[in-house]
């Protein structure tokens, strides 16, 4: 029993695994602690973790895609560390390939993922004049489920050792042959387990937005960023389900001893890689498209203009999200598809820069002749702009197959994405969250910290980034833990770029611990003299978001709503408002699927199946839940908007 | 949300505010199942002919028993429709009769489906046996998997209409296992034609 807790369940050996060990107790006794003492426990439970409010959701996605930023943040400087200098000690191969692993796993799934539903949470309700979200209680759960996905994820370094074959999770590497421990099997499961809540999210969201807009609020009359969100969620709904999929069929694989992606018994393994990025590449336009969303709205915001070319905007991001679903096999020009495949392939995945670079003329567009105010979120949208371009330009110089050859899993690539996902979708996580958080907080990000984590995030970026293209085409391959003599000077560069870049995020973090202690009391609600409809509600929003629902004539709501003097507090228009009540079961379903997943990892079925048995009476539970939620009356509502908005004058 | 208002006429499912709401989101859930099916599907046809040393499937389809499960699906459909037809005519007893018909049928599907797969693995055809029959399994599996959560989920169901009556709540309810019933009835329709007459040609 000991021996096995401490050979094969606890990882050991390692030094640096020690000391997370450590942390990772110090760090639980130390919230239990703080929790315990200042009696938090009640307050945690009735306020957020049974909360079925889309706002608070939204915060609780947000806190977890910072944490999880910083997970991936320390594994990519461990890795930037090793790739210093040549020969160094620092991390040995295996422990090399288990965390760019778990660095890219985090990043696309557990950071950027809900980063971006957060920002959809906190905003969309708000943007169509919405109470909440159409399924309220399904929104809990998705959470919940992404939480414990993660979680399951991040345990796998300390108990069981973590996956260790890349984020593609390339078959035969993956499979049962090469790869017989259970660390693949935390990939698979914490996928699944988040995937679910992702996939009810893009039906919760599609819903909301086809069907809970203010009156008057036409498709055409929606903000941008409620079009990315409905894009992306459209996205979701067809993309999800594909790795639902191949995640089963690779678990079926390992821990059932099918035959789908083996060497032996007829498998394929080329399957995996055709499934995995038929999923993978339209996931990419699910995290960089509400990023789009969020700059144009940033860019008309703060050049006090209209969008140019709204309606361009629109049709670009349809189209882009039809081609996402055409384009998978560039992942694997070289993998002998032949050249008729690849040049198809190839022409698809070009055509993409068509409508994104409609996309950047409008935005250009918008800024041309208007009055800058060069606040912190417009100063991600400035950036935003050039470093995706490069991004972008040599995407399209991977793009052609035949070049490919060349820089295929070399740094070129990961200099491209980085460009692309750093660029795109993390500083537009950056800007929207600095944009509403006003919104979600009452105040707002001191400006001069966040200048200065700004520069720091932006220039790191760089130094970091730009001269991973020449190692690319000086040939130095993609995951590989040791560089050559000739690769240093460069990779030096690039390591102390990264530091300056993980500053650049250090102070974005103490900004918030800042500005949350130091920074003014917003007091109307509009804190950037906004445009759409979020803007319209005071700051705290009420728990039920409008008091009265305004009528919609364009995608500017609230600047017509400012020439006409019309408020959301019509006080001869209320009614009762009707709010559905916060629910202990999302959370604690989602923890039963969290043991019922650990133990598939483990293999220990007297864990799983009871598991299992544990979701379906959850789902038993929730059928005979006759919970009809309660009425907000009138005199309530009264006196909350006359508070706040009593503040204001 | 705003007031469940309800109003006097039209479908009971959909006089109530959310009745709509969670309608669409059914539908397009039921579009993520398309192509969630879809793609187990395509990982059949890929893997089709992969027997490995394993017996090929046309030696051991039959054509009786793929017809008989068919058929068992296929009237279940339909009962399944008549269900919904009687509450539409407000006819408790009527709805909860037919539900439970719905359910004989579907039970009776599963109880074939179940036998098909014992004597296959007795003739030496199991999931782990090679490719093909990996993808056979998992892809009839799946479906049957579905069946059989729509059997418990029609059973909680018929207890809530027996308890508490026809309410807009559970006649929505009950629209809705009525759309995924329909739909796995189509799913199945193709797995006849995919899997079983082809299987047994080819
Ligand atoms: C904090 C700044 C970051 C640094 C210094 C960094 C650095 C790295 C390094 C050194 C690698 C491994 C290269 C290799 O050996 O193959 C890598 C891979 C990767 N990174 Fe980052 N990264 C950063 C941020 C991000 C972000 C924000 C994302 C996504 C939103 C991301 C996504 C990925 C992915 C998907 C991989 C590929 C992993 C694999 O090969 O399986 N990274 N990164
Ligand atoms: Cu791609």
């Amino acid at each position: 029993m000991w021996d096995f807790i401490w050979n094969d369940f606890l990882v050991t050996g390692e030094p640096i695994i020690y000391g997370a060990m450590a942390s990772i107790v110090l760090a639980t006794v130390g919230i239990v602690f703080v929790l315990t003492y200042f009696k938090l426990w009640k307050w945690l439970w009735d306020e957020y973790l049974t909360t079925v409010d889309h706002k608070k959701i939204g915060i609780m996605y947000i806190i977890a895609a910072l944490a999880m930023l910083f997970r991936g943040g320390v594994d990519a400087l461990m890795m930037r560390t090793q790739l210093a200098l040549p020969n160094m000690n620092f991390l040995n191969s295996v422990h090399y390939n288990e965390i760019f692993t778990t660095h890219g796993t985090v990043m696309i799934l557990f950071m950027a993922m809900p980063f971006i539903i957060g920002l959809m949470n906190v905003a969309v309700p708000l943007q169509i004049g919405a109470r909440d979200v159409a399924f309220p209680f399904l929104n809990a759960f998705s959470f919940w489920t992404f939480f414990f996905g993660a979680m399951l994820f991040n345990i796998s370094f300390v108990i069981g050792g973590s996956p260790s074959a890349g984020w593609t999770s390339y078959v035969p590497m993956a499979g049962p042959e090469l790869s017989p421990e259970i660390n693949q099997n935390y990939y698979l499961l914490a996928l699944q387990l988040s995937g679910i809540g992702t996939l009810a999210t893009g039906i919760n969201f599609l819903v909301t937005i086809l069907r809970m807009r203010a009156p008057g609020m036409t498709l055409m009359k929606m903000p941008i960023f409620t079009w990315s969100a409905l894009i992306t969620s459209i996205i979701i709904i067809f993309a999800f389900p594909i790795l639902t999929i191949a995640l089963a069929l690779m678990t079926l694989d390992r821990i059932f001893g099918t035959h789908f992606f083996t060497l032996a018994g007829e498998g394929m393994p080329m399957m995996w890689a055709n499934l995995f990025w038929l999923w993978g590449h339209p996931e990419v336009y699910i995290v960089i498209l509400p990023a789009f969303g969020v700059f144009s709205e940033v860019i008309s915001t703060f050049a006090r203009k209209q969008l140019f070319g709204y309606k361009a905007m629109v049709y670009a991001m349809c189209v882009i999200a039809g081609l996402s679903f055409v384009v998978w096999v560039h992942h694997f020009f070289t993998m002998g598809a032949g050249a008729g495949v690849n040049s198809l392939f190839s022409i698809t995945t070009m055509l993409i820069a068509v409508p994104t670079g409609i996309k950047i003329f409008n935005w250009l567009g918008t800024m041309y002749k208007g009055r800058i105010r060069f606040n912190v979120p417009m100063l991600w949208a400035l950036a935003f702009i050039p470093n995706f371009t490069i991004g972008g330009v040599t995407g399209v110089m991977l793009g052609m197959a035949s070049a490919d050859y060349q820089y295929h899993n070399t740094y070129f690539l990961i200099a491209h994405f980085h460009y692309v996902l750093i660029a795109g979708t993390l500083f537009g996580m950056f800007a929207g969250l600095t944009y509403w958080y006003p919104k979600m907080f009452g105040h707002k990000m001191n400006e001069k910290i966040g200048k200065i984590s700004f520069w720091f995030t932006v220039i790191g970026f760089n130094i970091t980034f730009l001269p991973q293209f020449f190692l690319g085409l000086m040939g130095m391959p993609r995951r590989t833990y040791t560089i050559e003599p000739e690769w240093m000077p460069l990779n030096l560069l690039s390591t102390a770029g990264a530091f300056i870049l993980a500053t650049g995020f250090v102070i974005f973090t103490f900004n918030i611990y800042y500005s949350a202690r130091y920074e003014p009391r917003e007091k109307t609600g509009d804190a950037w003299d906004g445009r759409s409809l979020e803007w319209a509600t005071t700051t705290p929003v009420p728990h039920y978001n409008f008091a009265t629902i305004p009528y919609v004539n364009s995608h500017e709501a609230y600047w017509d709503m400012k020439e006409t003097g019309a408020t959301t507090y019509d006080e001869s228009k209320l009614e009762p408002i009707h709010m559905p009540s916060y629910k202990g079961l999302p959370i604690i379903m989602s923890a039963i699927m969290f043991m019922a997943s650990f133990g598939l990892v483990w293999h220990w079925f007297w864990l799983a199946i009871p598991g299992l048995l544990g979701v379906i009476i959850c789902m038993v539970i929730r059928s005979f839940d006759f919970d009809e939620g309660y009425h907000v009356p009138i005199d309530e509502i009264k006196r909350t908007e006359e508070q706040a908005r009593g503040r204001k004058e | 949300m705003s007031e469940h208002a309800e109003l006097k006429t039209g479908p009971l499912e959909y006089r109530r505010e959310d009745g709509p709401l969670t309608i669409l989101g059914f539908w397009i859930f039921l579009a993520a199942e398309v192509v969630l099916f879809s793609t187990l599907f395509a990982t059949y046809a890929v893997l089709f002919g992969r027997y490995g040393d394993a017996t090929p499937a046309h030696e051991l389809f039959e054509m009786p028993m793929a017809l008989t499960m068919t058929f068992l699906l296929l009237v279940s459909s339909f009962t399944c429709g008549i269900a919904v037809h009687m509450m539409r005519k407000e006819s408790l007893k009527g709805l909860v009769i037919w539900l439970i018909i719905t359910l004989a049928l579907g039970l009776g599907f599963l109880g074939f489906e179940i036998y098909e797969f014992v004597h296959y693995v007795h003739e030496g055809a199991t999931i782990q046996s090679s490719a093909f029959w990996s993808a056979f399994f998992t892809l009839t599996g799946t479906h049957g998997l579905h069946v059989t959560l729509g059997v418990f989920w029609c059973t909680a169901i018929i207890i809530q209409l027996i308890r508490f009556g026809l309410t807009p709540v559970i006649a929505r309810k009950t629209f809705i296992i009525g759309l995924y019933w329909h739909f796995l009835d189509v799913v199945w329709i193709f797995i006849f034609t995919a899997v079983y007459l082809i299987g047994m040609v080819v």
